[in-house]
């Protein structure tokens, strides 16, 4: 029987092991990036798997997102006499903060998890090996291909649901004030500089490496049969979200020194 | 036609040499100092209980599993020594038909045979492909499956897309993993008659692995016994039919009887 010290010491061991593991796999990404051959054309299926199939839940959500948030903030600015300042403010969130934020999230939720999935599933019926033994390099043919979809996709989504986020706050501004176009987006780009753009397309890359790494590295070392492909899917949404908040905290911080210099 | 002193110098070339093989998964030692050859031109059967190590054994030779020790030669090279683009070039000279025949699940029977051949030649035509595609589909006699998905063929059916996606690199030694394992006793024997036809037709060297009897009684020119992390004995059928051995004697006795 395993004493608690026991247990204790092969949990240790296992995170070890695993940080260990994924440091490699990151790594390896970097190595066989630059080195031929280029899958360009399964680069372009993946950026199609991952941008265009997310594009109605990303369209949805952003709209949503862009009437919820105006709708909320409205009260508060006008209880300081600030409603003019609404189109401001709702750029300032929705491009700096949610617009990437958002996008990341349904991205770890929707092609995380596919990701996970289904090279989990791959894992787990010997394809990955099936394509090793035809002297196909898999880690290049399947990881290198999405994660490099995911990194140039993700950003680009993201400035599309900052954009549909702004559409939808300016139909609800609108409808209360009859604002034109024109003016809600002078507004909300009038305290937006080039350094906030920069930084969230920045994020966004960083937001979209994440995803992409995390659901190849979780399905790439699948184990346990039908169950392991469940747990690689699950773990791979999990921690993708994880890393795309902390990662937010921490590209934030760096952005605001930036500020000061 | 070749002399006698050619034909012996062929029969003998050996194109896969192992020895003191050691393989361990934590405390548990599957493989304990095998030594083992396959000359050119021969099937040898691989013969032992699920979980003796026999699967472990071909993807060492592969080298999808790193071993502990030992040394492993195919065609004069030997594999643990080997740069990634050294390994992958001797790859493409071995066909590993899988268990579970592990055909891509998303690509259809073309798309699946395709995929080794575009991505290991370069500059072949579409006709190219299609006619690499046709032939390695009529030699394992399904070419009217060319278009169906993996999910959509029976069991048997699914084995010889596998060993027909390994044919169409031209491979000189065949990897086969249980190629028998859950299907019924007629395409069984269709495997069999596929596995001693390829053999004929692409002269290539093979490893059977199994634990089907009549597979290794069909299929192969020798069959080498793994028992215990080694391999007890080697001989033809009748030789290990007729051995003393405890072990092989029971093995044999309790498959032809059940």
């Amino acid at each position: 029987m395993k004493t608690k010290d026991t247990v204790f010491s092969i949990g240790i061991d296992r995170y070890l092991t695993d940080v260990s593991n994924g440091y490699c796999f990151v790594t390896r990404f970097f190595k066989e990036l630059f080195k031929p051959p280029f899958h360009i054309r399964e680069v372009i299926n993946q950026c199609y798997e991952v941008g265009l199939k997310s594009l109605a839940l990303i369209s949805l959500t952003g709209f949503i997102v862009g009437i919820v948030f105006t709708k909320q903030s409205r009260p508060s600015l006008e209880g300081f006499g600030a409603a003019s300042w609404l189109p401001s403010l709702i750029g300032i969130a929705i491009v700096k903060a949610l617009g990437p934020l958002v996008t990341a999230l349904i991205c770890a939720g929707k092609v995380g998890s596919s990701i996970g999935a289904e090279l989990g599933s791959m894992k787990v019926t010997e394809q990955i090996d099936a394509m090793e033994v035809s002297a196909i390099n898999p880690y290049k043919y399947l990881v290198v291909t999405r994660v490099a979809a995911t990194t140039i996709t993700i950003p680009i989504l993201a400035l599309y649901c900052s954009f549909i986020g702004l559409l939808g706050s300016y139909l609800n501004v609108h409808s209360e004030e009859a604002t034109s176009v024109i003016s809600f987006y002078q507004n909300a780009f009038k305290t937006i500089t080039f350094l906030d753009i920069f930084s969230a397309v920045i994020k966004s890359i960083v937001f979209g490496f994440t995803i992409g790494i995390i659901g190849c590295y979780k399905g790439y070392n699948a184990t346990q049969g039908t169950r392991g492909v469940g747990m690689a899917a699950n773990q791979a949404v999990v921690l993708a979200m994880f890393l795309v908040f902390l990662e937010e905290i921490v590209i934030v911080q760096v952005a605001n020194w930036f500020r000061f210099f | 036609m070749m002399n006698e002193q050619e034909y012996y110098k062929i029969i003998n070339e050996t194109v896969i040499s192992i020895s003191g093989l050691n393989k361990s998964f934590g405390d548990l030692e599957v493989l304990k100092g095998i030594d083992f050859e396959l000359l050119k031109g021969e099937n040898i059967a691989v013969l032992g209980k699920s979980g003796s190590g026999k699967s472990v054994l071909i993807k060492i030779m592969v080298g999808l599993i790193k071993p502990d020790k030992g040394e492993v030669i195919i065609l004069n090279q030997q594999v643990d020594k080997l740069t990634p683009k050294e390994l992958n070039d001797l790859r493409r000279r071995i066909g590993f038909s899988f268990q579970s025949s592990a055909l891509y699940d998303s690509r259809n029977v073309y798309e699946n045979l395709a995929f080794p051949l575009t991505m290991n030649v370069k500059g072949l035509s579409k006709a190219d492909i299609n006619n690499a595609v046709e032939e390695a589909l009529e030699a394992v006699g399904l070419k009217d499956k060319i278009n169906q998905m993996p999910s959509d063929l029976s069991g048997g059916q699914r084995k010889r897309i596998g060993i027909a996606r390994t044919l169409i690199l031209k491979p000189e030694i065949m990897l086969y993993d249980e190629p028998t394992s859950g299907l019924d006793p007629i395409t069984s024997g269709e495997i069999n008659d596929l596995i001693n036809q390829v053999q004929k037709s692409y002269n290539t060297s093979s490893v059977i692995i199994t634990h089907d009897i009549q597979c290794a009684k069909n299929t192969s020119n020798r069959i080498a016994m793994l028992l215990d992390g080694k391999f007890e004995q080697t001989g033809t059928f009748q030789e290990m039919f007729e051995s003393k051995d405890e072990d092989i004697k029971k093995y044999f006795n309790y498959n032809l009887i059940h």
